[in-house]
């Protein structure tokens, strides 16, 4: 990627063949290069997003076929009330929680330059499993009990409240004269511990069907989740990821260290700081609404990066990634043992892991982060 | 402290490696004279070396002085074992359970709950260490299966999916079977009390084997801090080295997991605060991170026992809510020594 404006001369697009097959697209003001692989990642991506979902839609106890599911999408009237009403907004909400999750550790990642990082490590996760835990336990059976409308949005509420207040914790408090991505990652360690062991104090106290529930959360879940959780989360994605992909031009500038990206004419700290709040915010929405999915947001780069071959996880191909593991997750964790309904939170990483550990395996030379 | 001590101090490290031996001795005695029932210094003593048979000496020898024992153990060997993890893979994420070794055993216990249905804590503590040992023998072999061999990256990134991916397996199992469930939930918060005094003796020689390979492993480490090229440019070998540290963390963290439980925290940040004493030579930040690991534990395990008198507070959550905020305000100080 270009950081630099585009060349003057060039009023219409033209395409030049850089190094590695990667092209250089001009226009007046901007240039950027397109590497083929990574775009194939990106296409086979959605292809295998696209088949997983229609599985995910056609399997359960009334199994639909995939071009019947297909057809119920573009609007024929059998399977209609199944398909949009009840199997759809499920997958939905997997797709669009994977992809959140995928591109917050793809941010996290790049910024801190660390390959472990994820929202996890960002207090987020915590966070928000304080905040659900408190409230599951404080409206539970032993005070009268909080259900229907009022579990259903506050519940999320909570989640959403507690993973942003873990998150601009973990944030303000490594704020001093700066944000440095190695400081992130040490305060994030301090309060993702705090916040972890208030939890596991939260469940002790509580009756114990109420921490089975908080269990269940915790866990990570797309169970019966409807439109009204589709919603929200497609806005705010819709909001956010835009924004991210054109204010993401500077992590390549960012990579290279202060000095060097300052050299370059970045404001380091401002730009820093709002990816990291756009990381934060990501992640924080996914988790409110499936729970915290483990290792989304570190398993999706990981493999993206290896997929397409470049030097820090792509953000598209990292978002998509992680749509991917999250909708093929639900789908065997639905249907793989019987009447038994595993947590997506569960699957996500026998399914992530075996794949991850084939790629490092295979792996021809030595990656860099 | 002020930002111009910690300079001095790593200057004069003797005094300061005496110091911790001093505080780790204190937090040792303050957890055998500190509980539930009251036994005067005095008597703490005569329980010690005239024991008598009265009911204070019965609580100072069977409950108190194998639970301070356990947290030696423990703190010592999950100290180390974090220093030479983060040494290794050279990521301040890096934690003793990094390499697979805690989930290996939480892994082995649960499915020997499940599949033979073990029962008792001196059974399942040799399942747990079998499981950690397995777990990081998988590890080392798949990071170090590709082209560039052992690196950093590649070690914590098998790691951390096996991890993930044990961690997995663990609750799809605990989904179906109550009594590993109750059993993983204990064991994950960690604990000191109720272990079984005899297998102090049996888990010792293998902590002591992890200490001793674990310093001869640190002028290795301490080459390794500089790249792989300019280490085997000094003589090193390399994958000796990574196979020594990584013996050693697997002895340490086994022992020490079995034993006590997750405690996933402590090898966390001990190292880290360690540093900020030492500086990166590892022949001095491993005794150090050992030192103040146990000191740690021990103090964390004494608060829980005073903050909710009668009753106690779990050694993990002490640990967390004591240690957390004092690494965040240690880091903020910028007083920490980058790997």
């Amino acid at each position: 990627m270009r950081l630099l404006g585009g060349s003057a001369g060039s009023t219409a697009p033209k395409a030049a063949a850089g190094p590695a097959g990667a092209r250089t697209l001009r226009t007046a003001h901007v240039s950027f290069r397109v590497r083929p692989r990574s775009v194939l990642v990106v296409l086979a991506g959605l292809v295998l997003l696209a088949l997983f979902m229609a599985l995910d839609i056609g399997r359960g106890d009334f199994p639909i076929g995939v071009g019947e599911v297909f057809r119920a999408l573009l609007g024929a009237p059998e399977n209609h009330f199944v398909v949009m009403e009840l199997r759809l907004p499920r997958a939905l909400t997997g797709a669009l929680v994977g992809a959140a999750l995928g591109l917050a550790g793809a941010l996290t990642q790049a910024i801190s330059r660390n390959a472990l990082a994820s929202p996890d490590t960002l207090g987020i996760t915590a966070g928000a499993s304080v905040t659900v835990v408190a409230a599951m336990v404080a409206t539970g059976s032993a005070a009268g009990g909080a259900g229907g409308a009022l579990a259903s949005i506050g519940i999320p509420l909570a989640a959403l409240a507690g993973g942003l207040v873990g998150g601009l914790a973990v944030y303000l408090l490594a704020w001093r004269n700066g944000l440095d991505g190695y400081r992130l990652i040490l305060v994030g360690i301090g309060v993702t511990g705090v916040a972890a062991n208030v939890k596991w104090w939260l469940f002790t106290l509580g009756d114990v069907n109420d921490a089975g529930r908080a269990m269940a959360w915790i866990t990570g879940s797309l169970n019966a989740r409807g439109w009204e959780h589709v919603r929200p989360l497609a806005l705010a994605l819709a909001v956010l990821v835009p924004l991210v992909l054109i204010g993401a031009f500077t992590l390549g500038a960012l990579r290279l260290g202060d000095d060097p990206a300052r050299a370059l004419g970045l404001r380091v700290d401002r730009d820093r700081s709002l990816l990291i709040l756009a990381a934060i915010a990501l992640a924080s929405i996914a988790t409110a609404a499936a729970g915290p999915v483990e290792f989304v947001g570190l398993a999706a780069p990981q493999i993206a990066l290896r997929l397409s071959g470049t030097a820090r996880p792509p953000l598209v191909g990292s978002l998509v990634i992680g749509a991917v593991l999250t909708v093929g997750a639900d789908l065997i964790a639905r249907t793989a043992f019987g009447a038994v309904e595993l947590p997506v939170g569960v699957v996500t990483a026998v399914l992530g892991a075996p794949f991850l550990l084939y790629l490092l395996v295979r792996s021809r030379r030595k990656a860099a982060l | 402290m002020s930002v111009a001590v910690l300079p001095v101090l790593r200057r004069h490290r003797t005094p300061v490696l005496l110091a911790l031996v001093l505080l780790a001795a204190l937090a040792a005695l303050a957890s055998v004279v500190v509980g539930a029932k009251q036994v005067p210094v005095t008597d703490v003593w005569g329980a010690l070396f005239h024991p008598s048979g009265s009911e204070e000496d019965i609580v100072v020898r069977s409950l108190r002085l194998p639970r301070t024992g356990f947290g030696l153990l423990a703190g010592v060997a999950l100290g180390v074992a974090g220093a030479l993890a983060q040494g290794h893979t050279r990521n301040p994420l890096a934690d003793p359970g990094l390499l697979g070794v805690t989930q290996g055993a939480a892994f082995a216990m649960v499915l020997g709950i499940f599949t033979l249905g073990v029962t008792g804590l001196n059974t399942y503590i040799w399942f747990g260490f079998a499981g950690a040992l397995l777990a990081s023998l998988l590890v080392f072999a798949l990071g170090g299966a590709g082209r560039g061999g052992a690196t950093p990256l590649t070690l914590a990134l098998a790691g951390a999916a096996v991890t993930a991916l044990l961690h997995g397996l663990i609750s799809g199992l605990v989904l179906i079977d109550q009594q590993a469930m109750d059993t993983y939930r204990f064991w994950q918060a960690g604990a000191l009390a109720g272990r079984d005094a005899g297998l102090l003796p049996q888990l010792l020689p293998f902590v002591l084997a992890g200490l001793v390979l674990a310093m001869v492993n640190a002028p290795g480490l301490n080459a390794l801090a500089l790249g792989e090229d300019v280490a085997r440019s000094l003589g090193h070998r390399i994958r000796l080295t990574r196979a020594i540290g990584i013996t050693a963390i697997t002895l340490l963290t086994g022992a020490a997991v079995a034993a006590c439980g997750a405690l996933a925290f402590l090898g966390l940040i001990v190292p880290h605060l360690a540093r900020a004493l030492s500086g990166p030579d590892h022949r001095w930040l491993l005794p150090f991170a050992g030192l103040l690991g146990a000191a740690l534990l021990l103090a964390a395990d004494v608060v829980g026992r005073i903050v909710a008198r009668p009753g106690e507070l779990e050694v993990g959550i002490m640990l967390a809510l004591i240690g957390g905020p004092f690494f965040v305000a240690l880091v903020r100080r910028r007083k920490v020594v980058r790997l």
